[in-house]
């Protein structure tokens, strides 16, 4: 009865221009372009490549936020996943959301649908928090294999390579277990025409996080969003003691 | 000339077809299909409009229709730009209640002006009532968000909407008429080959397919000659448009007021001009920009610069100094009118909105028009596909009603009466000529003088030599109110996926040094509003080679109407690719 819960995030188009509101409380999201976080795209690859390998009968593809995120599922379930799951967010709750509170939706949801294996992507590129997956794993005390380049299914255990700033680190961990998806996992399968109308067919339920048993409070007040600096030129030197004479004249040393 | 030096630019299957290519065998080509009753291609104003008055007409005769249409951006609007001051006139047509569904018209036009610029002073010009340009119970809009509510209106009526994905290929029936379209295939690598991921594109079969991508479809190209569409009207003619959108200085701000321009810094012989529309959305925001017809000689000329420079005229910098460029997008529009009107039907589909073309020139509006043809077809369309018998010689309906239709209209009335403004200004005096017949014969006598003036012919043959034409002497962007081009077209938020063929193909490779560097030194490198055609040295020392920025493109369609040696044929890359104009 295996199934695996992927979680997919509507984040801004990795190419659009970031704006930053006039308020300076975030940045603006109206009208903006959107897509699945690429590193969720690889997720749900994953997942959908381990029930073609016959390893997992059910893929389950979760996302939490307003109306619009069932785009997100849609595209999840166009490239394969059986059913999904839309835990309704919105205004100041879906404002102030982050890793902490989508864990604990996860885990409440990986208990309830009895899921042996939750594949995340590692991070989302508009907060590069990097967080989810791990806390995930620690809510349910389950192991977790982060960065995954590989990932294979031996019996009741998952053989995870890693990617490590050392270079590849192999583990075992058994199952249920949490995995997040680094780049070289896999190249995701593009969600074509035929599937997308077929995918309007499958089943997305809708629940709210009080449904689980999840409190959306956050511990964590954004106070303000700035462009980062804007670059200065450079500065040409043609000796080294002119560098070091410029090196000492701005402080550096 | 060494060719075998040149790196291969040009790798689409449609200029190398994959059933001679060895790479391809035993690849699986066959492609799922699906049918509807009308399939739309392009979701614009036309596409949108001719949507949602077949579902209006299903509707009220209880009916059922399947109604897909597709298209290429990613979300419907993100490939939308335009000024724009629209007449309501379509809207209130297709939903007279546009204001209880929440239409984002918000910004009614209070103040119209218009001047002739010189370098450093501006002539105003009245803005008699009469007059084309005058914009009295118009509205500002920003389009995309504007097509945006349309495809909301369409999905709640039941059209099934596509984004996403591109029209690549018309499918035929075995008598000729159109079948359909294919979307395009997905995973094809930047050298030809397929990928892993390789998947083919579907088709859509339709009992009528519409075209509506706009200025310059590259389908409607192939329609046009498939079905001999233009032999009885002249060459279209066109002009690039380019657009910022400005957040200013709050006291600067007027909402509602219109702003145009000829003059500086075009010479008289060089038709264009520019925009600046105040938004009242809560924001101190401008829509600018400038448009260059495409008819102009000098090679080089660049559109985008001489844009970047208008903005330091003291009339336009004391409305932009102290603000913040949000956005920048390029598109070509057309400039024919009437006499550049084509044939709009044909066995198994129709053409309507910009393809054909139903702009207005100078009043500088074609949504409406656009609309009411979208609106016109979905009339014409009706009866005969929800007919127990449509009697139709062909597989695919023709559907010749459609064109009647538009000849009793007012888009028709209103073409022919703007008919010769445009090329009155093929004329020695250039601008001031076509001005003074606009004072002179339009306002007096509406287009009824019994004469119709030519254009200049195609817009690609326009071009003279570089060695005859001095290099323009533009300055340079001050980052404040001009810019460059790169940190331009990062604001139209485009992005192509990087490893397929490049979309803009070359009939043959080496053309573009041998004729286009050779003897118009190049002008595509000024034309294009997004930096996708650069000359760059070869790695072997002697001599340059075209590169294709092909990921910059912002699907202007400009270089398909422009390169003096017609080898340019734009098709469509992987669809979700190109800009992503948020209400442009």
């Amino acid at each position: 009865m295996s199934r695996v819960l992927v979680g997919v995030k509507r984040v801004i188009d990795y190419a659009v221009k970031i704006r930053v509101k006039p308020d300076h409380s975030g940045v603006v999201t109206d009208g903006v372009k959107h897509s699945m976080n690429p590193f969720c795209e690889i997720a749900v690859e994953e997942a959908v490549k381990l029930k073609e390998k016959k390893f997992i009968k059910e893929v389950v593809a979760v996302s939490c936020g307003p109306t619009q995120v069932t785009e997100t599922i849609r595209t999840a379930l166009a490239m394969g996943c059986d059913r999904g799951i839309h835990v309704e967010v919105s205004g100041k709750d879906y404002e102030a959301m982050g890793p902490l509170q989508i864990a604990k939706i996860f885990a409440a949801l990986a208990k309830k649908e009895e899921a042996s294996l939750v594949i995340l992507g590692k991070q989302a590129i508009d907060d590069d928090c990097n967080q989810t997956g791990q806390m995930t794993a620690a809510l349910l005390d389950w192991p977790q294999g982060t960065f995954a380049s590989e990932v294979t299914i031996d019996g009741e255990k998952v053989k995870v390579v890693r990617e490590i700033d050392g270079g590849l680190e192999t583990i075992k961990i058994s199952m249920p277990a949490v995995l997040t998806a680094d780049l070289r996992l896999n190249t995701p399968r593009y969600a074509t025409l035929p599937n997308i109308m077929k995918a309007k067919k499958k089943k997305i339920a809708n629940m709210k996080p009080a449904d689980l048993g999840v409190d959306m409070v956050s511990r964590v007040e954004v106070l303000r969003v700035d462009e980062p600096p804007t670059r200065l030129a450079g500065v040409k030197v043609e000796t080294v003691d002119d560098l070091v004479a410029k090196l000492k004249a701005n402080g550096t040393i | 000339m060494h060719l075998h030096m040149m790196p291969r630019i040009t790798s689409h299957y449609t200029i190398f077809p994959r059933d001679k290519d060895p790479r391809w065998e035993g690849v699986e080509m066959e492609r799922f299909a699906d049918e509807a009753d009308v399939v739309i291609v392009g979701g614009g104003p036309a596409g949108l409009s001719a949507a949602i008055r077949l579902k209006q007409l299903a509707k009220e005769q209880e009916k059922e229709l399947r109604v897909c249409l597709v298209e290429k951006a990613s979300q419907i609007g993100a490939h939308t730009l335009s000024g724009a001051c629209l007449e309501p006139s379509a809207l209130n047509e297709l939903f007279p209640d546009w204001k209880e569904r929440g239409a984002p018209l918000n910004t009614p036009v209070t103040e119209d002006l218009f001047s002739i610029l010189t370098e450093k002073y501006r002539i105003p010009v009245p803005m008699l009532p009469g007059l084309p340009m005058n914009n009295h119970g118009n509205y500002i809009v920003r389009l995309g968000h504007f097509v945006h509510w349309l495809g909301e209106q369409a999905e709640e009526l039941g059209v099934e909407i596509y984004p996403g994905y591109a029209a690549a290929e018309v499918l035929f029936h075995e008598d000729g008429s159109v079948k359909g379209i294919a979307t395009n295939d997905v995973g094809i690598a930047k050298d030809g080959s397929p990928k892993d991921v390789f998947e083919r594109g579907m088709e859509l079969h339709a009992k009528v397919t519409l075209f509506g991508e706009g200025c310059h479809g590259h389908l409607a190209k192939q329609l046009y000659r498939q079905f001999n569409l233009r032999e009885n009207c002249e060459p279209q003619t066109y002009a690039i448009g380019l657009k910022e959108l400005w957040v200013i200085d709050e006291k600067k701000w007027r909402p509602g007021r219109v702003e145009h321009s000829v003059g500086w810094p075009l010479n008289r012989n060089t038709y264009g001009g520019s925009f600046l529309y105040h938004l009242n959305e809560g924001e101190p925001l401008v829509a600018l920009g400038f448009v260059v017809g495409l008819d102009y000689t000098n090679p080089y000329l660049s559109p985008f610069r001489e844009f970047q420079r208008w903005k330091h005229h003291p009339f336009v910098a004391k409305t932009l100094e102290g603000g913040d460029r949000i956005a920048y997008g390029a598109r070509a529009l057309n400039e024919g009118g009437y006499q550049c009107l084509p044939k709009v039907t044909f066995p198994g589909g129709m053409l309507i909105g910009c393809s054909p073309g139903f702009m207005n020139v100078p009043k500088i509006k074609g949504t409406h028009t656009a609309m009411k043809s979208g609106m016109l077809a979905a009339e014409a369309i009706f009866p005969k596909v929800t007919a127990e018998d449509p009697a139709s010689e062909t597989a695919g309906l023709h559907i010749p009603e459609y064109e009647d239709n538009l000849k009793k209209s007012w888009i028709w009335k209103e073409l022919y009466a703007v008919r010769n403004i445009r090329p009155s200004f093929h004329n020695y005096f250039g601008l001031y000529g076509g001005m003074v017949y606009t004072g002179v014969f339009y306002w007096i006598l509406r287009g009824k003088e019994p004469w119709t003036l030519k254009h200049a012919g195609l817009d690609s043959a326009q071009l003279k030599p570089a060695k005859e034409c001095t290099p323009i002497e533009y300055p340079k962007p001050d980052g404040k109110l001009s810019f460059d081009l790169l940190s331009s077209v990062a604001l139209s938020g485009t992005n192509h996926e990087g490893d397929q063929p490049p979309h803009l193909t070359l009939k043959d490779d080496s053309i573009p040094v041998a004729n286009n560097l050779a003897i118009y030194d190049g002008p595509e490198q000024r034309f294009c509003p997004a930096g996708v055609y650069e000359y760059v040295p070869l790695e072997t020392g002697e001599g340059m080679r075209l590169q294709i920025n092909a990921q910059n493109c912002v699907h202007c369609k400009t270089c398909d109407i422009k390169d003096p040696s017609q080898n340019i044929n734009w098709v469509v890359p992987e669809g979700s690719g190109g800009p992503a104009y948020n209400g442009l």
